[in-house]
């Protein structure tokens, strides 16, 4: 429900969202990204499991989080894209892996 | 206003008390602080807890031994508040990082178990051991305790339940009323607070640190000071830790509580970058998953000390009818002030350990 | 960055370039820490690197935002982006989190310019995917060049939110109806503060051209809009409004498909980090909010500033001067400025200043956020979006006793989130004040504690 206003931008970085790769416009947060591939949420709450998408834009109100390259509950309207950049929603709460850190 | 008994305080000391004297059948009026009054009750940990408690002090080691043994009890009872308390008794740990660590522990165990004529369950494990039950426990971690008796809750949640368990046995709460002054009169006596003037014929102190200042006013010296502890606590993680430990355990709720810093900084509840590293640094080497997580917040809390760290169970023998419960611990020794402490304070057929923890002790 | 500065300044928006400019034109060493990837703050977000179409789009008020981030970025001192303060005390000790490292640094004399946040709004549904900010949506057309398609609708109060309806006119983004819940009368009532207001007129012109606007577009405009509801299952789907007026004509029930709603019920002071600093706040009754006791420097007590927006809503323009009042003040206490030149200096700015902030309490009359909107009206509407707590949760919580909102949020939950009670703080406390009577001042609001950004558990212990 959201699209770029300019023609002339371009869609040159390769995020992957989910799963699926998108391209979209360089130098746009993630939560841009997010709501201009149109996805129907972005997180889903670790109380009621209930759907949320982003809210304020500018970093206060938490409700873009997401997992980020692997790191979860990032506040992806504070995050730029990048190039490769791999983006899940954040399903509940964060999940720690123990064998990941046991050396 | 005619009570039997004023209670002065209303955080977990004083709300358990009131609800154990509304089940007797007293007519209880409880005066609480304000919303920044300093409370433990709102900083505390949540461990239902003896390993380690009374290893020096037999009396104090089996008043915990009380205390746990009647909590499910008071758990079952609260459940009608339909607040989940989230009481679990599966069992804690304590680790130890190195030799010394764990030579201390068995020793101040056993000096438990002896000082409890063997009620209390203990057993040490190695680390292979406690890896089987952890496995997410580090290599740092040489070894832990172990005791089935211990266990935890959630703190707020019980506060809350207390709170409305008391007021659906009859119980007047009136926050937002600071105690000015205590008088004695004809046998009685007046409490003048922010909201009114109050009479009863029995108080019972349960305003942690200010219980010395209050405790003055009627000629009881009671020794007390604040030590603050530092607490951590993370965003959600699903659950990963069944059992809590002394210093990290996992709520109901899948944040993780980090704490156990001791401090003697006065009336002082903030909290330092200094001490929270210290406390991180201790949380990720016993668990090292956790370096990755958020930490969602950080309090300071202050508890409750007495000069041996042992609670006051004192009626003041100059204003007979007034009496001081002083001591930190709240949670574990919730359900024994919600039981035997009330029969003590009614002055009914009670239990004699209750006798050692007069300050007579300080006088020897 | 260093591990001490003569001047630390938190945020790089109107106020904290400013405060730089001006302390480092006087000689002071000055660093500035900003959690945005580019200097501007929210309202010159991405200024220096605007497209055409965008400035186009933005108006003359953004794009002189350029000059000053140009200004900005060749000021002399040291700036950090993407830096995010996670602690602040009252020693002006500060703590910084920067490409997941952390820094301590020791301030002598700190200046916070956290500026402002979104009001919340909490209508029923306003946690629905589809339900954003106002803010939002221009900080989205800012920064990412970004806008909304489909069924688009505006609801609230304050000028931004009609600011934001002409620029997107401007863009060419359809917009299905805007819903004012500026309560009936205001405008009237609020005219004896125009008096003052006077000096400030190029803002009712302003005012009154964005209005023009809006209705020579023919976009469907409600007042006195009362009865808020966003509808909906997963996402919102309709707004609905119990009655407005439109066109003089009163109306009723009205139910509207919607992709996108973008609430506003005007801007507050960010005082988290002022707050942590342990400064004064005071509650503000004509702006309906916390503001931070200061002078007209900026000066809570000595070394430490709070300006612009962080203290008290004033927008960016009295920003920027208060910004250069503060750099200046800075740079005179650390004996860099001759006392004629400081007299001379800080009185012209003072004016300035003085006849910027004139207009306020008039705008500020106008655009106060009616009770029906401050307080939800339905039990079931969630106050705290983080841990999903409800108006009846916390009445319940009162009701019990509850001494204040911190006593509260130990027995709901409500403020315990990830987002700390950035959303919900505020209207607690007006639940709790309506609840016990209790005027808002004596009930208080959430206490703040460290970290105010995330921070791991991993950086904390690497201190």
């Amino acid at each position: 429900m959201f699209k770029v206003l300019d023609d002339n931008h371009e869609f040159d970085t390769q995020i992957s969202f989910d799963g699926k790769d998108h391209l979209v416009p360089s130098n746009i947060t993630v939560a841009a990204a997010a709501l201009l591939i149109g996805v129907k949420s972005i997180r889903e709450t670790p109380v009621t499991g209930a759907k949320r998408m982003p809210l304020c834009m500018m970093g206060v109100c938490y409700e873009c989080l997401m997992k980020i390259d692997g790191v979860g509950n990032q506040r992806s309207c504070q995050t730029l894209v990048r190039q490769g950049m791999v983006i899940e929603r954040q399903i509940g709460a964060t999940e720690v892996e123990a064998e990941y850190y046991e050396a | 206003m005619q009570y039997d008994v004023i209670v002065i305080g209303g955080g977990m000391v004083g709300a358990a008390t009131a609800y154990g004297l509304a089940k007797q059948g007293q007519k209880v009026l409880v005066l609480d602080g304000e919303d920044l009054t300093l409370s433990a009750s709102k900083a505390n940990f949540g461990l239902v807890w003896v390993q380690g408690k009374g290893w020096d002090h037999a009396p104090y080691a089996q008043w915990c031994q009380i205390a746990t043994n009647l909590w499910p009890e008071l758990s079952d009872e609260l459940k009608a508040t339909q607040v989940d308390i989230s009481y679990q008794r599966r069992g804690g740990f304590d680790f130890c990082i190195n030799e010394q660590e764990w030579q201390e522990r068995e020793s101040m165990m056993s000096a438990l178990w002896k000082n409890t004529d063997g009620m209390f369950e203990y057993e040490m494990l190695n680390h292979s051991k406690l890896k089987k039950m952890i496995p997410e426990i580090s290599k740092s971690v040489i070894g832990a305790s172990f005791s089935p008796q211990d266990g935890h809750v959630d703190p707020l949640a019980l506060l809350q339940a207390l709170c409305k368990a008391m007021q659906n046995l009859g119980v007047t709460y009136m926050g937002n009323c600071l105690v000015e002054a205590i008088t004695p009169t004809h046998g009685e006596y007046v409490v003048k607070g922010a909201k009114g003037v109050f009479t009863a014929g029995k108080i019972v102190l349960c305003a942690g640190l200010a219980n010395g200042q209050l405790g003055e006013q009627l000629g009881m010296n009671i020794p007390v000071v604040a030590e603050r502890g530092q607490v951590l606590i993370t965003e959600r993680l699903k659950p990963f830790l069944k059992w809590p430990t002394l210093n990290v355990r996992q709520t109901a709720q899948g944040t993780v509580q980090i704490g156990d810093s001791h401090e003697d900084v006065g009336l002082n509840d903030g909290t330092t970058p200094e001490v929270l590293k210290q406390i991180a640094q201790r949380a990720v080497l016993m668990f090292p998953l956790l370096s990755s997580v958020h930490l969602v917040r950080a309090w300071g809390g202050l508890r409750i000390l007495t000069p041996d760290g042992n609670p006051i169970y004192q009626q003041s023998t100059s204003n007979p009818g007034v009496f001081s419960v002083t001591c930190h611990s709240g949670v574990t020794l919730a359900a024994a002030h919600a039981g035997p402490l009330c029969d003590w304070i009614l002055g009914d057929s009670y239990l004699p350990v209750i006798e050692q923890f007069s300050m007579d002790r300080f006088d020897v | 960055m260093k591990p001490s500065y003569e001047l630390l300044i938190i945020g790089a928006g109107p106020a904290g370039m400013s405060a730089a400019c001006e302390a480092a034109r006087n000689g002071v060493a000055v660093c500035v820490i900003d959690d945005q990837p580019e200097p501007g703050g929210q309202i010159y977000r991405n200024a220096s690197r605007a497209t055409d179409k965008q400035n186009q789009v933005l108006g003359k008020d953004y794009q002189q935002g350029k000059n000053l981030v140009d200004d900005f970025k060749s000021y002399g001192g040291e700036y950090y982006a993407n830096a995010s303060v996670w602690h602040v005390d009252a020693n002006n000790q500060v703590g910084v989190i920067k490409a997941g490292k952390n820094y301590f640094i020791s301030a002598k004399n700190l200046v916070i310019a956290s500026g402002a946040q979104e009001r919340a709004m909490p209508i029923p549904g306003w946690q629905l995917p589809g339900v954003m900010y106002a803010g939002a949506g221009q900080i989205l057309f800012k920064g990412s060049g970004i806008v909304p398609t489909g069924e688009l609708v505006l609801a609230g109060t304050g000028p931004l939110l009609l600011l934001l309806a002409s620029q997107y006119l401007h863009a060419g983004v359809k917009i299905k109806a805007i819903l004012d819940t500026t309560p009936k009368g205001r405008i009237v009532k609020s005219l004896d503060k125009l008096f003052s207001g006077v000096q400030g007129y190029e803002y009712l012109i302003k005012g009154a051209s964005l209005l023009r606007h809006i209705k020579a577009a023919k976009v469907p405009y409600y007042k006195h809009v009362e009865g808020l509801c966003a509808v909906g299952v997963e996402r919102v789907e309709k707004v609905s409004f119990a009655s407005a007026t439109k066109a003089g004509r009163k109306v009723a029930n009205i139910s509207l498909d919607v992709d996108t709603l973008l609430l506003h019920q005007g801007i507050i002071p960010n005082t988290r980090l002022a707050r942590a600093a342990q400064c004064e706040t005071t509650w503000d009754a004509q702006q309906s909010c916390w503001i931070v006791a200061t002078n007209e420097y900026g000066l809570c007590r000595q070394n430490t500033y709070v300006v612009g927006d962080a203290a008290r809503v004033m927008g960016a323009v009295a920003s920027r001067i208060q910004g250069r009042l503060c750099g200046l003040h800075v740079a005179q206490s650390l004996t860099k400025v001759d006392s004629h030149s400081w007299q001379v200096w800080h009185k012209d700015l003072l004016k300035k200043l003085r006849k910027e902030n004139a207009i306020r309490p008039f705008l500020d009359a106008v655009y106060q956020p009616a009770d029906a909107y401050l307080i939800p009206q339905q039990d079931d509407v969630i106050v705290c979006r983080c841990e999903e707590v409800t108006l009846s949760d916390i009445q319940d919580a009162v009701r019990l006793g509850c001494q204040g909102p911190n006593q509260v949020k130990s027995y709901t939950r409500c403020g315990m989130g990830p987002c700390q009670g950035t959303q919900c703080s505020n209207t607690l406390s007006h639940i709790v004040a309506k609840q016990s009577n209790m005027p808002m001042a004596q009930v208080g609001e959430l206490r703040v504690r460290s970290p105010l950004s995330p921070i791991t558990l991993g950086q904390i212990a690497d201190l």
